[in-house]
């Protein structure tokens, strides 16, 4: 499996469980937890795609891990910047901390796992 | 008359035992090393203007025995073309009757000269899997070393692995050693059955009563290379005995039986082993504990597993946070 795909299909598991702990973590949201969980989706698919490239492209542990970090916690931040159509509310931390440690985890296992294209040869 | 001082006459020794090369296009520089029954020479090419190194019996009159076994060491590194073996350029005899051959010049340090300043466990263990393959590189091909030790590997300047010194070294079919079958010729025996050759301390304890002996035999030394090898490994102020992970020191229980169907059937396997505990897999050796497979998992997946472990802690601190 590609790095890509790997990212692709592990950012997207992992935005599937992060909106659903919501429920745990916020359960007044959960009149919109459809919502909620298709957009940790599209942001877990979205990074895990680019984290899954940079894994291609780049052979570092701990840079795919801070790449990872910081492009989950930008992602995760458009969202958070959303407020509650409700309350009015932000939920920064709980949006962005857990959301920018799975980009992380993504980060992590495409550098360690899948596979990077090997290159052309005449 | 005042007698001639030990230094006078050692160096009259070295001035006598040097090869007259005059018959050949090398020309002998320096002594590289002594054993037991040769000398290595440092030499030069003068066709192809290069530096080699010449192998020489030193006895003036060597037994036919020995110089069959220099022939017979010359063979077979000749065939044996592997990245840990010394390349033979070529092999003949000088006019005293002295048997020579000619090899690459290799530098770098013995392995226990190497050990001094390598203290770190994971880069002594990845120089013991290069002597492991190189000798089971011999194995595949039916050659036994027979005296394998830390003087015998050499460690270049780029952290390459050698293995020196194959003048006991057995061919499959020599009469006393049950390798597997090779493309290599045995010669004729040159070590007759109950012949003790080796070196004590190394020695598997067949090979010590002058039994048959086959691949085991290294595989032995090997677990004594081993075993010198996690003798003091760890920091270089590290105080007292070095812990020995367990499942490394199953590995050396198993090269080290006393009983060759205990030990491992080669080196392959040998290195393998030691591959497994370096990756952080399960040693075929050592049968682990709930525990030990736990600490092993967690220690080979531990950037993971914090990860996670984050995750974890900062989803029930949020809500910590969020219940006060």
């Amino acid at each position: 499996m590609s790095k890509t795909i790997l990212g692709l299909i592990l950012g997207g598991i992992l935005g599937i469980f992060d909106g659903l702990s919501a429920l745990v973590s916020a359960p007044e949201v959960a009149p919109q937890i459809l919502g909620i969980v298709l957009g940790s989706t599209f942001k877990g698919l979205v990074v895990g795609v680019l984290v899954g490239f940079f894994a291609r492209k780049v052979s570092s542990l701990p840079l795919g891990i801070a790449f990872g970090l910081v492009l989950s916690l930008a992602f995760a931040y458009l969202i958070a910047a959303q407020p509650d159509p409700q309350t009015g509310k932000h939920y920064y931390w709980e949006i962005m901390l857990p959301g920018g440690i799975l980009g992380a985890i993504v980060g992590y296992a495409t550098q360690r796992y899948g596979v990077r294209p090997t290159p052309a040869t005449n | 008359m005042k007698g001639l001082s030990d230094a006078t006459l050692g160096h009259l020794g070295e001035v006598a035992d040097w090869p007259d090369l005059s018959s050949t296009k090398y020309e002998a520089a320096s002594v590289l090393g002594r054993g037991g029954m040769a000398t290595v020479y440092l030499a030069h090419d003068r066709d192809l203007g290069r530096e080699v190194a010449i192998k020489v019996i030193r006895l003036p009159e060597p037994a036919p025995e020995i110089a069959e076994r220099l022939r017979q060491e010359a063979r077979i590194l000749a065939q044996l073309e592997h990245p840990g073996l010394v390349p033979v350029h070529d092999l003949g005899t000088l006019p005293d009757g002295r048997v020579f051959y000619v090899m690459k010049r290799v530098r770098g340090r013995r392995l226990d000269e190497h050990l001094r300043d390598e203290r770190a466990l994971s880069a002594r263990l990845r120089l013991f899997e290069r002597v492991c393959e190189t000798v089971s590189f011999a194995h595949a091909h039916g050659v036994i070393h027979r005296d394998l030790k830390p003087e015998n590997v050499m460690v270049g300047p780029f952290g390459e692995v050698l293995v020196l010194d194959w003048g006991v070294a057995k061919l499959s079919g020599d009469g006393d050693a049950a390798g597997p079958a090779s493309g290599l010729v045995p010669g004729p025996p040159t070590t007759a059955h109950g012949t003790v050759v080796g070196t004590p301390g190394f020695m598997s304890p067949e090979q010590a009563r002058g039994q048959p002996v086959d691949a085991r035999a290294d595989v032995f030394a090997l677990g004594r290379i081993l075993e010198s090898m996690l003798a003091d490994h760890g920091g270089p102020d590290a105080e007292g005995p070095a812990r020995v992970p367990r499942p490394l020191a199953s590995i050396l229980a198993k090269a080290l039986a006393p009983e060759p169907d205990q030990r491992y059937p080669g080196a392959r396997e040998v290195g393998e082993d030691v591959a497994r505990y370096l990756s952080g897999q399960r040693v075929l050796a050592h049968r682990e504990s709930v525990f030990e497979v736990l600490g092993r998992l967690a220690t080979k997946y531990k950037t993971p597993l914090a990860l996670i472990i984050a995750y974890v802690l900062m989803r029930a601190a949020l809500l910590f946070w969020r219940g006060r």
